[in-house]
């Protein structure tokens, strides 16, 4: 049976099976999230699957960055409180009333709308603010350092740094925009009652197709032209630059691309969890970002998300029960996964394809160039000789 | 051309799924419309009800809320030794805040919807209470909460067995007043309570000719008062209001005593430190400084006397009590109470049955006040002694019915807003 | 006028705490091209390792005096060891083994909080290091001068052992050209293991300092990680007075920043500051390597 289910795989076109596996993802999942978990799960249940998905939604953004572009942001919760704050403050100032002012400004400032609040009355200005806000931002931020050709750890620690410093910033503001405690307390949802459990429902639903949208706008970039360059990139930017292209645009599209999905993604976090403070902005919620992208599998498709909704998820159900043990636990995973299997959990499936493809008996046809089939992309590249894949440093 | 169809084929199959879920889903109720909220899922049927403890067991407040939660553990143990609550013997779940409001927010939702506590005692900061009542005013809930804090606030779900703004500021400040200090300098943590009350002590002090010659705020954690306690020491003012909380409080008195301000010439007044907090801020740092709270361990009762001896029983000689872990352990006593009261663990019946209610507590007899859910207290301010202890300075005698939104001062007007 | 020497030994006390801090981080990674994350928490190891050492001993000074080797020696050991089981498979691939070494501060943090506790702990200073001494136009707490001294030592001892000590040649030769080194005979995985051993030392040197400042728990790492970082990426790599220049520089620029703003305002506007001066000068103040910024 594995015979013969080998042998079909070696024999099919590579693209087609591609695709398969990709449809079977994206059916799956579509499957998993809008019809078995509503149904199965309890409205409390469902809330935080709606909060893992938000996570998801990040975590695929930074897949595209990282596991494609090399770029290893540690900041992604400045992009994603950017959102989110912005969702916020929309809400604040719906619930506040055409003219009104928020109740925590009344109680700890002067009592008047700063002038930077005002636009986001707007629910257009919102849902474009939602996106392009994060976008300005990263595109500014990486103008600034790539074409600096600041690289690898050096903009790893400046992602954290800007994580670290967006989060002081925003505690320092009690009065304009809530400090330490951050924005919560809101009513409605662009006119919706957010008590209603039917509403909390729609909100899982759009946090979900969300979800399946940013995965197919990603696989379309994996498949293109621009994803091979952003592969290139990643792998030898230098010979990119001699080949006439210019790798600053190239990572700037995929890290601006990443912050509008981690800003749409705080949007989607406000509403359905009730509150966003800095404690969601700053280091450690940046780098639990990338925790789950790390074990899913950087370089695949559905790998960071599926890493995000396990790693969410066990840290939530885990951690209640033995917060000790998961600590070292995901530690210690991380530590495994990131020196031994840079893959992630899912090059597991590759190893394991290659292990049954290298025990078939020969067959009579020369082999295929390519023996491994990936539903989801190239694998992580292998060092060539003497020359370090990923390298960032050339001695 | 097998790759477009495939692709186009994908696109296809999710969005017929995404369009059937959506549609599926169905829209809820607009704001306005008298729409569907939670209902409550309290199982009473049994022999025992279930409250939930939610405190911070890790992060920079664990050091305080820690013992908080093992004084709610006491009283839980004492009531369910003498039968229980309305024959029911508590069932309790622990739920750890992390020092984050966001959490503690997440886990109140829990405790509600998925272990359907009847109610939930804990919280410590203000953002943490903050967080947390948007939940339990949607769910219908009820949450204790026994830490002092800025006051202007009275849910009709929270009930505060602090000390609120009049029962602790005021009264400080007014002894302050007494004591001669015509000049403060305030210090404080960046979050609601230290910029509420701020607000508070600088009306309080442009009516009575005090002058405020300093205001600074220092984020959560920080550990660097170098800037800070030169700019205390150049202002150069009569006393220190001092509203920092948690770590800081640590790095604020070492370097208070470093840079040569004493506690005769330039008392600080502490409103977040208690005697727990003494030992991790070292005993020589903070001999001779003052703190107004509304109990010591010191208090002088029978009452104070067998609890502290029960306290440290259970958990070690070595151990000390406080005014939040003492407003925790009433906190539970004063529910039980207006339980037993009103008949039900309902919360509308809780909620109509809670004006009036007394218990004998450590700090003295309190009573519930219906209106605004506070407890009256007897104000105290104390100085820290060598040994580490907290000894009475001052007393306002009779307890001070709770004013949180500081109606009958006319120095308040306005702070409202 | 006593304000301003105030706030400048308030700058000069805070680069010290930078300086010893980011130290050990610039040697490592000027070394390896490594990021230690768990450099932090080497940092806690220290301070712990002066908490249980006063546990032993009444005396607050000796023991914190005791306490110095004894950190050094901790925070070197468990470098050594986080050197030889990870770090040493990860070559070429720095950003990974920046995620390992987060990976492994999250369980020396946990490991902390288990053995000692969540909540803080108080480590006595000693009485001739509390108060402060007059320096006539000023106070400056007796404290810091001790750190401030301690740091200077500290670069004082690394630079002669850069530079009079046939190691620190060894290290030199590796950090200028690693291949050209091998090729000459030098054991790259020993000089490499001897320097993580000196830089984790440095850091739990820096960790018992810090214990005179504030409380010693479990997230003291977490406090000071990025700061040593920017301090490291602003100075260059290669060369120690780079990131003795950088952590001076950024800790007057925070604390006058700080005399004039808030705290937070002041983190914010250094963060612009090294972004902006990475800019103009994208390999850092000193660099020997200067033809890309890796």
């Amino acid at each position: 049976m594995t015979a013969l289910a080998g042998k079909l795989a070696g024999r099919l076109p590579e693209k087609l099976t591609a695709n398969s596996g990709a449809l079977l993802g994206f059916v799956l999942g579509a499957l998993v999230l809008l019809v078995v978990a509503p149904a199965v799960l309890s409205d409390f249940r469902l809330s935080l699957l709606g909060r893992f998905v938000c996570f998801a939604i990040v975590a695929v953004g930074i897949g595209l960055a990282w596991g494609r572009g090399g770029m290893l942001t540690l900041g992604q919760g400045v992009f994603f409180g950017l959102g989110g704050y912005v969702m916020a403050m929309h809400l604040k100032l719906a619930d506040a009333g055409p003219s009104g002012v928020p109740d925590f400004m009344r109680l700890y400032g002067s009592g008047q709308l700063p002038f930077w609040w005002e636009p986001f009355r707007s629910p257009v200005v919102t849902l474009l603010g939602v996106v392009l806000i994060p976008a300005l931002v990263a595109f500014g931020l990486g103008a600034a350092i790539f074409r600096r050709r600041v690289r690898g750890a050096y903009f790893a620690i400046l992602s954290q740094a800007l994580a670290v410093a967006f989060a002081t910033l925003l505690t320092g503001q009690v009065a304009t925009i809530g400090g330490f405690n951050g924005l919560n307390g809101f009513r409605s949802f662009f006119g919706y009652n957010l008590f209603d459990p039917v509403n909390k429902r729609m909100l899982f639903y759009i946090a979900a197709v969300t979800l399946l949208v940013m995965l197919l706008i990603v696989w379309q970039l994996y498949r293109s032209r621009y994803g091979e360059l952003l592969i290139a990139v990643r792998d030898q930017e230098e010979r990119v630059r001699f080949l006439g292209y210019d790798p600053a645009n190239i990572k700037i599209v995929a890290y601006v691309l990443a912050a509008a999905m981690a800003g749409i993604a705080g949007a989607l976090f406000v509403p359905l969890v009730g509150i966003i403070s800095p404690a969601n902005v700053g280091v450690v919620a940046s780098i639990a970002f990338v925790i789950g992208v790390a074990i899913g599998g950087r370089a695949t498709l559905f790998g960071p998300a599926l890493g995000a909704l396990v790693v969410a998820y066990a840290q939530t159900t885990l951690s209640e029960s033995f917060p000790s043990f998961w600590t070292y636990f995901q530690g210690a995973l991380f530590v495994l996964v990131v020196a031994f299997l840079p893959g992630g959990l899912s090059s597991l499936v590759s190893v394991r394809r290659r292990q049954r493809a290298d025990a078939q008996p020969s067959s009579t046809e020369p082999p295929s160039p390519v023996q491994r089939v990936e539903a989801d992309g190239p694998p992580p590249p292998e060092p060539l000789s003497g020359v370090p894949a990923g390298s960032e440093t050339s001695r | 051309m097998p790759r477009l169809r495939t692709r186009a084929g994908v696109v296809r199959a999710t969005a017929v799924l995404a369009i059937a879920g959506l549609v599926s889903a169905g829209c809820g109720s607009r704001v306005g419309d008298s729409g569907a909220s939670a209902t409550s899922c309290v199982d009473t049927s049994g022999s025992s009800v279930k409250i939930g403890f939610l405190n911070s067991l890790s992060g920079t407040m664990a050091i305080s809320e820690k013992t908080v939660n093992d004084s709610l553990i006491l009283a839980a143990e004492q009531i369910n030794a003498g039968g229980g609550v309305l024959g029911k013997k508590l069932e309790v779940v622990t739920e750890d805040g992390a020092s984050e409001p966001t959490i503690f927010a997440e886990k109140a939702t829990k405790l509600i919807s998925s272990n359907c506590v009847a109610a939930v005692f804990g919280g410590w900061t203000s953002s943490s209470r903050k967080a947390m009542l948007p939940v339990f005013e949607g769910a219908n809930s009820l949450l204790f909460y026994p830490v002092q804090y800025e006051g202007l606030e009275a849910s009709p779900n929270i009930f505060y067995t602090g000390a609120t703004t009049n029962q602790q500021i005021v009264p400080a400040l007014d002894y302050l007043k007494q004591k001669g200090v015509t000049s403060l300098f305030l210090v404080g943590s960046d979050y609601v309570f230290p910029r509420t009350a701020n607000k508070e002590i600088k009306a309080y002090a442009k009516a009575n000719g005090i002058e405020v010659k300093g205001e600074e705020y220092a984020p959560l954690g920080h550990t660097d008062f170098t800037t800070i306690v030169n700019k205390v020491r150049s202002a150069g003012a009569g006393a220190v209001f001092n509203t920092l909380n948690g770590d800081s409080n640590v790095a604020f008195f070492k370097e208070y005593r470093n840079a040569g301000l004493t506690a005769g010439a330039m008392p600080v007044v502490s409103v977040s430190i208690a005697e727990e907090e003494v030992g991790g801020i070292g005993v020589d740092n903070l001999v001779g400084q003052l703190t107004a709270w509304n109990y010591y361990q010191t208090i002088d009762t029978p009452r104070n006397k067998a609890f502290v001896a029960d306290f440290k029983a259970k958990y070690g000689q070595n151990r000390v009590t406080s005014d939040p872990m003492e407003a925790a352990y009433t906190s539970l006593f004063l529910w039980k109470a207006i339980v037993e009261k009103a008949q039900s663990f309902k919360t509308d019946d809780v909620q109509n049955a809670a004006g009036g209610v007394s218990y004998d507590a450590p700090e003295g007899t309190v009573t519930v006040n219906g209106e605004n859910h506070h407890i009256a207290k007897t104000a105290l301010i104390g100085k820290v002694g060598p040994d580490g202890l907290i000894y009475t300075e001052w007393s306002s005698g009779a307890p001070v019915e709770p004013d949180p939104f500081l109606r009958s001062y006319d120095w308040a007007k306005g702070l409202t807003g | 006028m006593q304000a301003l020497f105030s706030q400048l030994v308030a700058g000069l006390s805070l680069g010290s705490i930078l300086l010893l801090a980011a130290l050990g981080l610039a040697l490592t990674f000027g070394q390896m091209g490594v990021i230690n994350m768990a450099h932090g928490e080497f940092m806690m190891a220290g301070a712990y390792t002066a908490f249980v050492a006063q546990g032993f001993i009444a005396d607050a000074g000796v023991s914190l005096l005791l306490a110095i080797p004894i950190g050094f020696l901790v925070g070197g050991v468990m470098g050594v060891i986080l050197e030889a089981t990870l770090i040493r498979r990860m070559y070429h691939r720095p950003l990974d083994t920046l995620l390992v070494t987060w990976g492994v501060a999250l369980i020396l943090q946990q490991a902390a909080r288990d053995i000692f506790g969540a909540p803080n702990v108080d480590v006595r200073a000693p009485t001739w290091l509390s108060g402060s001494v007059n320096l006539g136009v000023a106070q400056v707490p007796a404290a810091r001068l001790f750190i401030l001294a301690l740091a200077v030592a500290a670069v004082v001892g690394l630079s002669l052992l850069l530079k009079a000590t046939p190691l620190g040649r060894r290290i030199r030769a590796v950090v200028q050209n690693r291949d050209l080194a091998e090729t000459v005979g030098v054991s790259t995985r020993s000089t490499d293991r001897l320097t993580f051993f000196i830089g984790s030392g440095l850091a739990g040197i820096a960790g018992v300092a810090l214990t005179l400042l504030g409380s010693t728990g479990p997230t003291l790492g977490t406090s000071y990680i990025v700061d040593a970082f920017l301090v490291v990426v602003a100075g260059g790599i290669g060369q120690i007075r780079g990131a003795v220049i950088a952590a001076f520089g950024l800790g007057l620029l925070q604390a006058t920043f700080e005399y004039s703003t808030t705290a937070s305002i002041a983190k914010v506007m250094v963060f612009v500051v090294v972004v902006v001066f990475l800019q103009i000068r994208p390999q850092g103040i000193f660099s020997v390597r200067t033809r890309s910024l890796a």
